[in-house]
């Protein structure tokens, strides 16, 4: 692949600008996120130039921004964020991804490490069977139509009524775990037939349920306010999307904005750019669609979180109390949302795409739950299986100047292809398990694709984003066992 | 002649198929795409599924033929392995496709693919060969 050859000024040790000179046709300039060390390997793929191309989008505001775990995504680079106006700007489905509100779920537990680590296999065994995982996978709840409907308007809300979960799940859900017009008639009978079967699935790639144990904490009082009291304590991480309803969502409004966007006279340099108008019908619709996708990846999280409970339960017979497994967070990290922000002193109302982004709002900001009100929302950003993970919070300087967005997770380092060359799964399992680390994959491939080697390390993207600014570190955990889709 | 080959890509993984004609290509282009999820060798043709897509251009008709099959496989749950185009023009295609049922056990599953996507699509052909490039939302 060619090398990405343009211009990067430096800003600061941590920002580094395309001005909008660069190309004809941006709106404004690109902003990454990096220190100076990663600059090379982001100049290796295509990303900066997806930078680039989101810069033309109409009613783009700020800058196109990455994060530092930006990589070469499909239209939008991973990593991205862009806020257009809700008044004159457009939406792009490839600004939300295909796995719409694909996103991760942090629980605490009163466990420590000395009493789950000699159980982990039998814990992992049990999480294996009752969450179902791996392609092809059907869900053990039997959904019809008046319930997807249910589904796709209430989101992880109908879960908790069918008894998945308790209402103080949802106080700490993004949205709690509902997005507004949500309404299943934009969504097309194709997208609801595949996600009936996959209510309540895992799915594959590198979706996954991690147990953990905190490692470090770097902040004791949001810690505490997390529920995260000691070194030792352990965790529970859930990664997972809304399955096949959401990559059908996304597949037909791109095409559907493909050939609106001709009819609004947009340009845009690349096909998966395609959008419409905020305020056009394709775009309300689109957007209404998307929310029902972010409600049914929801709704799926509770689900996943129940049966992990009951697990929980089973393996060391305790009750639930006992166990503790409260939620920490639940986080979107594809998808776009209504949001107002201040722009130039004003209060302006955009619409923000985070692709491989995650919101990140301050304490004081009225969307962070109560609880969170003195410490900032939790952020929570995986790393690979063979490392660690961070829990962060967002700051106010991320809200004046990225829209309320911070990284993701690690961001890969090689194609999944490069990582299974040469290597086995059980290789993997095997390096894994010497570390003291328990795999467990539903999918052939699946431990050598997502080795940790395949990915760059998060405590460099973590890092660059909390001297940035962006977000605070809270809590570095490390994985003991994980069971991958 | 190969049938295809993987183009690899940092986050996600695409094929390039090759064919005679469109036709073959645009069959070789679906096999690439479930040889990514299963070992076809193990998958018998027990069932079968006509298919219609259509698109604006040929470029975007192999993507909604993919996403089709994909689509397919979601709802029922069946892996092909052999595709029949009955008919292919720039805006239409109308397919027989044959594959059975997924079998953890037999199959081989390696992971899913979400969708076939527009990023560095194409379709094209030279006097030797026919080509669909095609990067997969994995």
């Amino acid at each position: 692949m060619a090398r990405w050859e343009g211009p990067l000024k430096k800003i600061d040790d941590y920002r580094w600008e395309i001005p909008r000179e660069y190309k004809p046709g941006m709106r404004v300039p690109g902003l990454i996120y990096a220190s100076e060390d990663m600059l090379d390997s982001i100049r290796e793929e295509q990303a900066a130039e997806q930078v680039v191309n989101v810069a033309f989008l109409p009613g783009i505001m700020g800058h196109s921004m990455a994060m530092p775990d930006v990589h070469w995504g499909y239209g939008f680079p991973i990593g991205g964020v862009a806020a257009t106006r809700v008044e004159d700007g457009v939406i792009s489905p490839g600004g939300v991804g295909y796995d719409i509100n694909c996103g991760v779920r942090l629980l605490r537990t009163n466990l420590r490490e000395d009493e789950v680590r000699p159980r982990i296999e039998e814990l992992l065994s049990i999480l294996f069977t009752n969450v179902p995982s791996g392609l092809g996978s059907t869900g053990k709840i039997k959904v019809g139509k008046k319930e997807m409907d249910d589904i796709l308007t209430e989101g992880a809300r109908w879960a908790v009524k069918r008894g998945f979960g308790t209402e103080a799940d949802l106080e700490v859900t993004e949205e709690r775990g509902c997005l507004k017009g949500a309404d299943p008639d934009k969504v097309s009978v194709k997208a609801k037939e595949r996600g009936s079967p996959q209510s309540g699935t895992l799915g594959s790639g590198n979706h996954f349920v991690e147990v953990q144990v905190v490692g470090e904490i770097y902040d004791e009082p949001a810690a505490r306010a997390m529920g995260i009291d000691d070194v030792g304590q352990v965790l529970l991480l859930i990664h997972t999307g809304s399955r096949g309803l959401g990559h059908q969502v996304c597949g037909d409004y791109v095409r559907t904005l493909r050939e609106a966007m001709q009819r609004y006279g947009i340009e845009v340099p690349d096909r998966e750019l395609a959008c419409a108008p905020v305020k056009s019908a394709e775009g309300r619709d689109y957007l209404a669609a998307m929310a029902c996708a972010a409600n049914y990846a929801w709704a799926n999280r509770q689900c996943i979180t129940h049966w992990a409970r009951e697990c929980f339960t089973a393996v060391f017979d305790r009750s639930l109390p006992q166990i503790g497994l409260e939620m920490v967070y639940d986080v979107a990290h594809n998808i776009a949302k209504i949001e107002s922000h201040e722009v130039n002193g004003k209060k302006v109302s955009l619409c923000v795409h985070r692709k491989g982004a995650t919101r990140a709002f301050p304490a004081s900001h009225p969307s962070t739950p109560a609880k969170y009100r003195e410490v900032g929302q939790p952020v929570l950003i995986p790393g690979d299986m063979g490392r660690y993970s961070f829990v962060a919070a967002g700051t106010d300087r991320a809200l004046k100047e990225s829209f309320g967005s911070v990284c993701h997770g690690a961001g890969r380092r090689m194609s999944r292809h490069a990582a299974k060359r040469g290597v086995r799964d059980a290789d993997v399992a095997r390096d894994l398990a010497a570390k003291g680390i328990i795999a467990m994959a539903a999918s052939r491939g699946g431990l050598a694709e997502e080795a940790p080697e395949a990915y760059k390390d998060v405590a460099e993207v973590v890092e660059v984003c909390h001297k940035a600014g962006l977000c605070r570190k809270v809590v570095k955990a490390y994985p003991l066992g994980v069971v991958k889709g | 002649m190969k049938r295809f080959d993987i183009v690899e890509h940092t986050a996600d993984t695409g094929i390039i198929a090759y064919g005679t004609d469109m036709q073959e290509a645009f069959a070789n282009a679906a096999y690439g795409m479930f040889s990514l999820m299963a070992d076809l060798r193990q998958v018998r043709e027990e069932t079968s599924r006509y298919v219609e897509a259509e698109a604006s251009d040929r470029e975007s008709l192999a993507v909604s033929w993919l996403n089709e099959l994909l689509y397919l496989f979601d709802v029922e749950r069946i892996i092909f392995s052999r595709f029949e185009i009955l008919e292919l023009t720039d805006t239409r295609l109308k397919a027989d496709v044959h594959g059975e049922k997924v079998d953890a056990s037999r199959h081989k599953l390696r992971g899913g693919v979400k969708a076939a996507t527009y990023h560095t699509l194409k379709v094209a052909e030279n006097r030797e060969r026919c080509r669909v490039r095609v990067i997969f939302d994995v």
